[in-house]
């Protein structure tokens, strides 16, 4: 980025987020903050070398855009897929085993967030010293709390094995239906460890409640600000985190769209896209680019939702809709508690769908007309994924875009960036502080970097403050 | 009592020799390993493998290895605490340290690296000197697991041989 005329601090990557990013911090002459941006240096190119591919390949081969959410990518080219044969109607079966498999990914995902990721900036504070503010220092301060995030990540990995045949890249879903169905050795295996996972999920909300309502006058001022919000909902209001219509809410929670079918998002949503980033930045047609950015993923989704289908997160619901007085809430690290919900929302419907007996049922695939064009959305752990693909009478896919959930949240995270920089920058002097209160609100929206672009390898965190002329005048690297 | 042992195969079998982990890992088990052997595969290590590992006396982590000698390496794990830049790999001495801290086991931890020479393409195959290297370091292990060397740490070192890439 060309800076003129004034002072720019660059930091890469930011720790504990997967992938890799950076920050830029442009100031003026007088040494106040004039812009922040989170920049994505990377270029992701996926869904050109997959063009040319032959479409069923898609739900197997769009895993390998992660390591940690592959089943979010599955299941969203999956459901994409089904519409190319005709077979979106899935059987009650298949339906089914799909949901399993993507409530056991939302759990062991956000509890590899929670536990492993945030808990140590809400157990030890943003500006503890980095050098034990993080899985370890949990584990050396709280013992039980980081072994209980193990076992509840092993336990949603267990349910993805079941369903998917594996815990990372599996197979499951296939066009038209699944390829499996659970056993009852299966089933019982994961009804054993069920309460357990309940009692500490119920605990985990506990913990980012508590945390949320001490503080909340300070996160109200931290990296926080009105947004709009978008997330599928199904067709009374719920939540639904597998399938449903598109809502787009404002800061006010006036709907701005409701129950808009996957195959029309681009009626109602573009990408613009900045010569500084290869992350593209999404925007509602309606309001246009410069108001119509909106946010994704845990906040987006309760705030909202009408409501939730089941009763322990459906109360905590309301106890964080009454926070934000029955408005969207605007607080940035509220993130963290709507997360624990969402966890707590996917144990039940794991317990709820364990004990249907449709799981063991026989019939597993449909087949309809062919159509040319398949697109599906889905709400991952870090928010709404969009798969789009075109084929042609080769069956091979010709074009293909994924929206996905960071790419959603990347203008919401450069206006977090640049809230906190206001706030903590002191001088000229580039104070761990500040890179750590930056990290955490880029943290709170739990981007997965190497999903919105492609990233390999690890780099050490570099802070540069540049002057107008171009001198470095201060650099820390960390890592 | 026999010891328990894990046999973990890692890597991303889409990046070539990348691959050569989980191709151990699936070498030995169609070999038969035998009794009280635990074989897994992954793309990386996961922080809840750290449960699993603690399930057994003795783990191997097997993965490909861009510098060691041909045909592979085995060497003596230490128990550490560290924390990488992302929760997308784990290292092997790290989650044999949060095994011991968090489940209070005592599990001997052991790297297998076989040594590999193509990482940077994608593809499903793996080169020439890395499919001899691995036929190398499958007959070690297989025979390990069978005399049980593996668990009376009798084993230091693979065989040195020509380096074929």
């Amino acid at each position: 980025m060309q800076a003129s005329g004034g002072t720019k601090i660059v930091i890469e990557p930011v720790t504990r987020v997967e992938g890799h990013g950076k920050v830029t911090i442009l100031m003026d002459e007088a040494g106040h903050v004039a812009r922040a941006r989170f920049h994505v240096v990377e270029f992701r190119g996926f869904e050109r070398f997959i063009q040319g591919r032959p479409y069923w390949e898609m739900p197997v081969a769009v895993q390998r855009l992660c390591g940690i959410c592959p089943v979010s990518h599955h299941l969203c080219a999956a459901k994409a897929v089904d519409r190319i044969v005709g077979g979106e109607n899935l059987t009650p079966t298949a339906e089914k085993m799909r949901r399993l498999m993507h409530y056991g990914q939302t759990y062991q995902s956000h509890a590899l967030h929670f536990f492993h990721l945030a808990s140590p900036d809400l157990l030890f504070g943003f500006g503890s010293d980095v050098a034990s503010r993080h899985v370890l220092g949990v584990a050396a301060m709280h013992p039980e709390l980081a072994r209980q995030g193990i076992l509840m990540r092993k336990y949603g990995q267990e349910v993805i094995k079941a369903t998917a045949g594996k815990k990372i890249h599996g197979t499951g879903a296939i066009p038209g239906g699944i390829n499996k169905n659970l056993s009852l050795a299966e089933r019982d295996e994961l009804l054993a460890d069920l309460d357990q996972n309940r009692a500490w999920s119920l605990a985990a909300v506990k913990i980012a409640r508590d945390y949320t309502l001490a503080h909340i006058d300070t996160l109200a001022g931290f990296g926080s600000f009105p947004s709009n919000h978008v997330c599928l909902v199904r067709q009374d209001g719920a939540m639904d985190l597998y399938d449903g219509g598109l809502r787009a809410v404002d800061a006010e929670g006036q709907v701005i769209f409701d129950h808009v079918a996957p195959e029309t998002y681009l009626d109602h949503i573009a990408e613009e896209v900045r010569p500084w980033s290869y992350m593209k930045f999404p925007f509602l047609k309606a309001l246009g680019p410069e108001n119509g950015w909106y946010r994704v993923g845990p906040l987006s989704r309760v705030s909202a939702c009408d409501f939730i289908d089941t009763p322990l997160a459906e109360s905590e619901r309301k106890v964080f809709k009454e926070v934000s007085g029955g408005k969207p809430s605007p607080v940035t690290m509220a993130y963290h508690w709507a997360r624990m919900i969402e966890l707590l929302h996917a144990i039940e419907k794991i317990d709820e769908l364990l004990h249907d007996p449709d799981l063991q049922g026989e019939d597993l695939v449909v087949e309809g007309t062919r159509r040319s064009e398949g697109i599906a959305i889905i709400e991952a752990p870090r928010g709404t994924l969009f798969h789009h693909y075109r084929v042609n009478e080769d069956d091979q896919v010709v074009m293909a875009n994924l929206i996905v959930s960071t790419t959603s949240n990347n203008e919401p995270m450069n206006r977090a960036v640049e809230s906190v920089a206001r706030q903590y920058l002191d001088g000229q002097t580039i104070t761990e502080g500040l890179l750590n209160h930056i990290e955490v609100a880029i943290r709170a929206y739990d981007p997965c970097l190497s999903c919105a672009t492609h990233a390999l390898g690890q780099m050490p965190l570099a802070v540069e403050l540049v002057d107008a002329s171009g001198a470095v005048i201060d650099r820390r690297t960390r890592g | 009592m026999t010891a328990t042992v894990l046999l973990y195969g890692y890597g991303n079998p889409g990046r070539l020799d990348d691959g050569l982990g989980p191709a151990l890992a699936r070498e030995v088990a169609s070999r038969g390993p035998g009794a009280g052997i635990t074989i897994e595969t992954g793309y990386q290590l996961q922080i809840e493998d750290a449960a699993l590992v603690a399930e057994h006396d003795v783990v191997v982590f097997a993965d490909a290895d861009t510098a060691c000698e041909a045909p592979f390496e085995l060497r003596r794990l230490e128990p550490r605490r560290e924390m990488a830049f992302t929760t997308h790999s784990v290292s092997p001495e790290a989650l044999l340290g949060l095994a011991h801290e968090h489940f209070g086991c005592r599990t001997e931890g052991w790297v297998l690296g076989i040594r590999g020479y193509s990482f940077n393409e994608f593809g499903e195959t793996l080169s020439p000197g890395a499919r001899r290297n691995l036929a190398a370091a499958s007959d070690f292990v297989h025979r390990a697991l069978s005399d049980g060397s593996v668990a009376r740490n009798a084993v230091r070192t693979g065989r040195k041989g020509e380096d074929h890439a």
